[in-house]
């Protein structure tokens, strides 16, 4: 058996970030996925970089890991099509306006610099949106980029540092300082962290950690249509939901001029396939604010599940049953933007130092019962 | 989601080339409602293709014998997803149509592979059924110089059509030794049909240079193509022309069949006798289950569209003649296997996808298909990896991915329309003159 | 078959024969349909619609494959060049 300090189980945008982090440390890291870097949900999202105020636990998180992003882009390879574009909140009507001015206030409250658009402004950044928008909030901060690249790049950096990596094996269960594959073998390491996603559930029983399907289509080059992440104010009742199937208004521009159009919500629904009825229903929605996209070329359609706990907050820390395993997983939509944070929250528990933001509201014991399991 | 399909055809045929014609006069003269869907405007696939010309005459035979079975044509129309089993969902340039079935046969023919190697992708130089499609189409090749290259029995095709319409074809380069070609021969003999075509061809180029053992291996220019690098038995000639017409074979059109779960072999559809995949209630005929020329498109196609429309005794009978055609077929992939040499053309900077411009440096190092989509982003542009995909399994033996619809683009609003369809016009087959 | 039809590519006047295809247009206009990403000029490499190199703009409506459309009196045709 070999033996590490730390043992991630998923070489997602997480499990490639605790790997960077831990490598950072001096940590001896192996990473392990039953397939290769980047190609779980990772390779199915949006890569929006995003600061959310759901909750002020989550605003915390984005936040610190939003920074911890823009202080790494200068590192970043080109492929990783880091773009400081911004996220504009679309407001359709006065409700959703007065919903931008909240927001605004709480964003300033806590040093997020943004700027509320009236319609004519709204207009001039985002030529193309339905006419009769009410305006938006601008914030500049925020991101994109391609995850399958990122993840790579962070896994890099680790294995620069000494990380090894076993790709194309399934790991069948994790407990007491032993990552057991599928074939037998066994890694053993002080640490064992859960970084796998949708997935966790099956090596960790008892997380409450649901699938939840999305969908997205991109498109044929069209540069310059859309500017900035749009995301439709409506967007938070649908990630708000916990039980019915929802679509919003979320579209992305892609550097190669690519548009990348989303998003959907579902429950319940395992298979990869493209569900129709939903597809159709996210892109009647995107045609509803930008009436353009209507005779666009779309290239390909995907699906995508995104992990989801009760609370919409991930798990990051150590499971109260079985100290060597740690958690480091349920970020629903938030994966790509809490990656490096989250990272950072794990490395500091694992160290016994404090963290930099409190932890308090991810821990894995926060939510009741679990236990890991073989 | 309500079925309220505006058409529901006993039997529906994808693709109105010689196999999906034959099976749709066949099905419809069995009675069966029949409907042929194509995105082209007029029938004839690609090897009846017609454009600015009129279709051969056995084309003819076939379009007038499906017109005159009622077959109900759907020209301008692209397949672009199955909604559900019995029901695909297609696009044309005004609308959305869902097209419902009992029984669908899938004709969908076959593209040309393409390799890369320094300069492809200069101006003027195509495919050789491509710079034939763009001269049928109205191109004027009229005192041109082209040089024909790449594998496969379209070569020759292409040199004495392109020769007819006034090109100076300066040689044909066949990659094929001149071993497998003298096999090849072999196997023509008995097969008076493909014999006295080969005769014509040798009728309609005299005085063009035939080179086996022969391949490109640069095209230069300036943006424009001027001449071309080729290797003949180990000796380098540079040669100044106009077009470069290289193709090397053909690769099934399986795209619709994997997307409704239908079993491959190699890259071919599997069928039975009866053409029958694995999947109820689906056909497939032609070049999808194996490249076998225009007789064996023409006898798959009337076997698979009897036996879609239940006449399975004549569907059977028609067998019999099944055996010495597929026979043609496997000399057909022997005699103009790919050679190793062709591997090794591309250089570092050689672009191997051309939709995204990523080079032969970036892929190498990848072990998977999945691999270098998701990290390089081959094969991720607007041609979801139809060229690039027989390249790579070429070059570095990756097997390709599932199939993710559309498999085709289509307008965001065909993707959006799921509920409310528009029925298209029904039009003759016969194209307008 | 001696009917000619005259469309416009980039502004400039040009005569195919009846039934010739964009593609061909383009061609014959001298032009290429489109600009690849590292900045090649592109035109037609298949003839047929699956590579979708011979993209073009076509009465405002972009990436419009060429190759496959039939030049209609008084189109505009638009490409990256």
């Amino acid at each position: 058996m070999n033996s590490y300090d730390v043992a991630i189980v998923g070489a997602g945008i997480v499990g490639a970030a605790c790997a960077y982090e831990c490598c950072r440390r001096g940590m001896r890291v192996v990473v392990v996925d039953r397939e290769m870097v980047g190609s779980g949900a990772t390779a199915a999202g949006m890569g929006h970089i995003v600061v959310m105020d759901d909750s002020e636990a989550q605003f915390a998180l984005t936040r610190y890991s939003q920074r911890l992003w823009q202080q790494l882009k200068s590192e970043l390879p080109d492929d990783v099509e880091y773009e400081e574009c911004g996220t504009i909140w679309v407001a359709a009507d006065d409700e959703e306006m007065q919903e931008v001015e909240r927001k605004c206030s709480h964003y300033a409250a806590r040093g997020v610099a943004t700027q509320i658009l009236g319609p004519g402004a709204l207009r001039e950044l985002e030529p193309n949106l339905r006419s009769g928008m009410k305006g938006g909030l601008l914030v500049s901060g925020d991101a994109v980029l391609y995850p399958p690249c990122a993840a790579r790049f962070l896994m890099e950096c680790a294995q620069e540092r000494g990380a090894q990596t076993r790709m194309g094996c399934k790991v069948v269960g994790m407990s007491e300082d032993r990552i057991l594959m599928e074939d037998g073998s066994e890694i053993s390491a002080e640490f064992l962290v859960n970084a796998s996603g949708a997935s966790a559930p099956e090596l960790t029983r008892g997380l409450d950690i649901k699938k939840r399907k999305g969908h997205l289509v991109i498109t044929d080059r069209y540069p310059q249509f859309v500017r900035h992440q749009l995301v439709e104010l409506g967007y938070l009742k649908s990630a708000h939901s916990t039980t019915s199937d929802s679509v919003a208004f979320n579209v992305q521009p892609r550097r190669t001029g690519q548009i990348l159009i989303g998003s959907s919500r579902q429950y319940g629904a395992e298979h990869k396939e493209v569900d129709h009825e939903i597809l159709a229903r996210m892109l009647q929605r995107a045609r509803e604010y930008m009436p353009g996209l209507e005779l666009m070329s779309a290239i390909r359609t995907w699906t995508g599940f995104r992990a989801a706990t009760p609370d919409k907050l991930p798990l990051i820390g150590p499971l109260a049953s079985d100290k060597s395993v740690w958690l480091a997983t349920g970020h629903e939509g938030l994966g790509i933007t809490t990656s490096l944070g989250t990272a950072r929250l794990l490395v500091d528990q694992m160290a016994g130092a404090g963290t930099e933001i409190p932890n308090g509201p991810y821990l894995p014991s926060r939510l009741g019962k679990e236990h890991a399991h073989v | 989601m309500t079925s309220n399909a505006p058409f529901n055809f006993d039997v529906l045929v994808v693709g109105a080339g010689p196999a999906g014609m034959a099976a749709a006069a066949r099905a419809a003269e069995s009675g069966a409602r029949t409907g042929l869907v194509d995105e082209n405007f007029r029938a004839g696939g690609q090897i009846w293709r017609s454009g600015c010309e009129d279709v051969p005459a056995e084309a003819k035979f076939w379009i007038q014998r499906c017109t005159s079975a009622g077959v109900m044509a759907l020209r301008g129309v692209r397949v672009v997803d199955q909604l559900k089993p019995g029901e695909l969902t297609a696009e044309s340039m005004d609308g959305t149509h869902k097209l419902g079935y009992q029984q669908l046969v899938i004709a969908t023919g076959a593209r040309e592979r393409f390799l890369p190697f320094p300069g492809w992708t200069l101006l003027n130089v195509m495919g050789a059924g491509g710079l034939q499609a763009m001269v049928k189409s109205g191109l004027p090749i009229q005192g041109k110089r082209v040089l024909v290259a790449g594998t496969g029995p379209l070569l020759p095709a292409v040199a004495a059509y392109l020769r007819q319409h006034g090109a100076r074809v300066l040689m044909i380069c066949e990659q094929a030794s001149w071993l497998s070609l003298a096999r090849f021969a072999i196997t023509l003999i008995g097969q008076t049909g493909k014999l006295s075509q080969v005769m014509q061809l040798k009728k309609e180029l005299p005085h063009v240079p035939f080179l086996a053992n022969s391949w490109p291996v640069a095209a230069e220019g300036n943006e424009v193509l001027e001449r071309v690098t080729i290797s003949h038995g180990g000796k380098l000639e540079t040669i100044a022309c106009d077009y470069l017409a290289c193709g090397f074979h053909l690769v099934p059109n399986t795209e619709l069949a994997a997307l409704l779960g239908c079993q491959s072999e190699n890259g071919y559809v599997q069928v039975d006798d009866l053409q029958r995949t694995n999947v109820p209630g689906v056909f497939c005929a032609g070049e999808p289950t194996g490249i076998g020329g225009v007789e064996l498109a023409l006898l798959e196609g009337q076997i698979a569209g009897l036996a879609a429309s239940g006449d399975i005794r004549a569907a059977e009978a028609l067998t019999a003649n099944s055996k010495k055609l597929k026979n043609f077929a496997d000399h057909l992939q022997r005699a103009f296997q790919l050679r190793k040499d062709l591997r090794s053309l591309a250089k570092p900077d050689t672009l191997v996808c051309r939709c995204e411009d990523i080079s032969y440096a970036r892929l190498e190092r990848h072990r998977s298909w999945r691999s270098a989509k998701l990290q390089a982003r081959c094969g991720m542009g607007a041609c979801q990896g139809r060229i690039c995909g027989p390249t790579t399994q070429f070059l570095f033996n990756w097997a390709p991915d599932s199939v993710r619809p559309p498999i085709f683009p289509a307008r965001v609003e065909s993707l959006a329309a799921l509920a409310n369809c528009r029925e298209p016009a029904p039009q003759n087959v016969v194209g307008g003159h | 078959m001696s009917e000619v039809v005259v469309l416009r590519v980039n502004r400039r006047e040009v005569q195919v024969p009846a039934g010739a295809t964009v593609g061909v247009a383009v061609m014959t206009a001298g032009a290429a349909c489109r600009t690849s990403v590292s900045g090649e000029r592109r035109g037609p490499l298949c003839g047929m619609g699956v590579c979708f190199e011979c993209r073009v703009t076509i009465n405002g409506r972009a990436h419009c494959r060429s190759c496959q459309i039939v030049c209609e009196s008084g189109m505009d045709v638009r490409t990256d060049d």
